[in-house]
């Protein structure tokens, strides 16, 4: 229980760091950036306290806004994701999710890529019709939400087989 | 009672949830209602901080472009110097009194944003140094933008590519006046607004700021008329201007310190009180 907390507590500084450090300055084509600081609420214990997801997210996100500079946008959107991540679950394992043991950094299968990309998809879609406001931006915020979704699962994946634990 | 004390223990984490929503949508509007500082910004000893010592690798990326700026300034200083003489205007003598030497602090971008409608950028330099809300931000090429939030070592800045900015400013060549504001599409342009149809504009003619703002002192260059077009509902001018600055490639920059502001502000609230 213990060690859980504290690779939660290590992923929660890593992702930010990494986040602010390198994906911040990314900007293809002057507007895509990927957010991957969302994998610690994907990879989040399935069983864990979801109280302390939910708190936990929220600080995550706040901290993304005060280095972003963008109000309350990432928090926003990261409490929303962590709440209705239990929803995602069914949607993507099955009823029975709880009762199997899924750990999601292990080998990609249909089902945790599409969690993955359900996920993603519905943080960045809040996360930008949040920073554009304004109705005039439709296509210009579901342009970013796809471009960057893509990149975003992208590096998710390939930071999630970069930390796969080796236990053998 | 005690159905009360179940309802919130059975709901707690919907409860949890919608409080916390509740919080950071009231700072994502409160940061998109027209200035007012916002509660979180980076201008803080963390984030501040951080953006400092990843600068710090950072400039030595950018030290060529720097530098060819500083020797084109240089060149254009020396300039003024040997050519005084030859110039035919004589210096404006500017009824505000100015901008004097001293009123200019030195900084640097440690910060910068410019892929979202509202870009912000963050500077090494605070309250301790003098920095206070609203004074302007410039650098050798052009306008930058208008401080927002300070800290004891650190500030943020609204740059010209955020759409809630609103800059006076003028053709250099007639003195026509309108707003700058942008439109969110491009890094590399900005629109100049609200300009009378009796204003003679044409490609290449130079875009400086105005003299009814306080924030900027006048004729500090912004850009060069790109096109120019017709508003459909006002029937001013709206033109596109080719910024000189390159935004996307931030070094040192100048906060200037206006003297004369606060007397400004004072006579121009006095005039309000009247009127109310």
């Amino acid at each position: 229980m213990n060690s859980a907390l504290l690779v939660n507590i290590f992923r929660f500084i890593m992702l930010l760091a990494i986040q602010v450090v390198i994906f911040n300055n990314m900007n293809f084509l002057g507007y895509i950036s990927p957010f991957p600081y969302i994998l610690y609420i994907i990879l989040y214990p399935v069983n864990s306290n979801r109280t302390g997801l939910i708190i936990s997210s929220f600080l995550l996100g706040l901290t993304m806004d005060m280095f972003c500079n963008s109000g309350g946008i990432h928090a926003a959107s990261c409490v929303i994701l962590s709440y209705y991540r239990p929803y995602i679950f069914k949607f993507s394992f099955g009823l029975s999710y709880e009762y199997q043991t899924i750990k999601l950094n292990e080998s990609l299968t249909p089902e945790r890529f599409s969690f993955i990309l359900v996920s993603v998809l519905l943080h960045h879609i809040v996360l930008f019709i949040l920073l554009a406001f304004q109705f005039k931006f439709i296509w210009d915020i579901l342009l970013r939400t796809l471009f960057s979704s893509v990149f975003t699962i992208l590096i998710s994946i390939i930071i999630i087989y970069l930390i796969k634990p080796n236990k053998r | 009672m005690q159905q009360i004390f179940n309802f919130i223990i059975r709901n707690s984490n919907r409860l949890l949830f919608l409080l916390l929503l509740g919080v950071s949508l009231a700072l994502t509007i409160q940061s998109h209602s027209f200035h007012r500082s916002r509660v979180i910004s980076s201008a803080n000893f963390i984030s501040g901080g951080v953006y400092e010592k990843i600068n710090t690798v950072n400039e030595y990326l950018n030290l060529r472009t720097e530098n060819d700026e500083l020797v084109l300034e240089n060149a254009r200083l020396k300039s003024l110097l040997f050519n005084i003489e030859d110039t035919t205007k004589a210096p404006m003598i500017d009824s505000l009194k100015g901008v004097k030497p001293a009123d200019i602090i030195v900084s640097k971008v440690i910060h910068n944003s410019y892929s979202t409608h509202e870009n912000y950028l963050t500077l090494n330099s605070g309250s301790n140094e003098g920095v206070k809300q609203d004074m302007g931000v410039i650098n050798s090429l052009g306008i930058i933008g208008i401080v927002d939030n300070t800290s004891p070592n650190y500030s943020t800045v609204v740059s010209i590519l955020n759409m809630k900015s609103q800059i006076n400013a003028k053709i250099k060549k007639s003195n026509h006046f309108g707003s700058l504001t942008w439109n969110g599409k491009s890094t590399g342009f900005v629109q100049l607004t609200d300009v009378p149809r009796l204003a003679s504009v044409r490609k290449g003619d130079t875009i400086v700021t105005g003299g009814q703002s306080v924030i900027f002192p006048e004729n500090i260059n912004i850009g060069t008329v790109d096109k120019v077009y017709t508003d459909k509902k006002t029937t001013f001018y709206t033109i596109n201007v080719k910024l000189f600055n390159d935004m996307t490639n931030l070094g040192h920059v100048y906060i200037i310190k206006s003297k004369d502001r606060e007397e400004l502000i004072n006579l121009e609230n006095k005039n309000k009180e009247k009127d109310e």
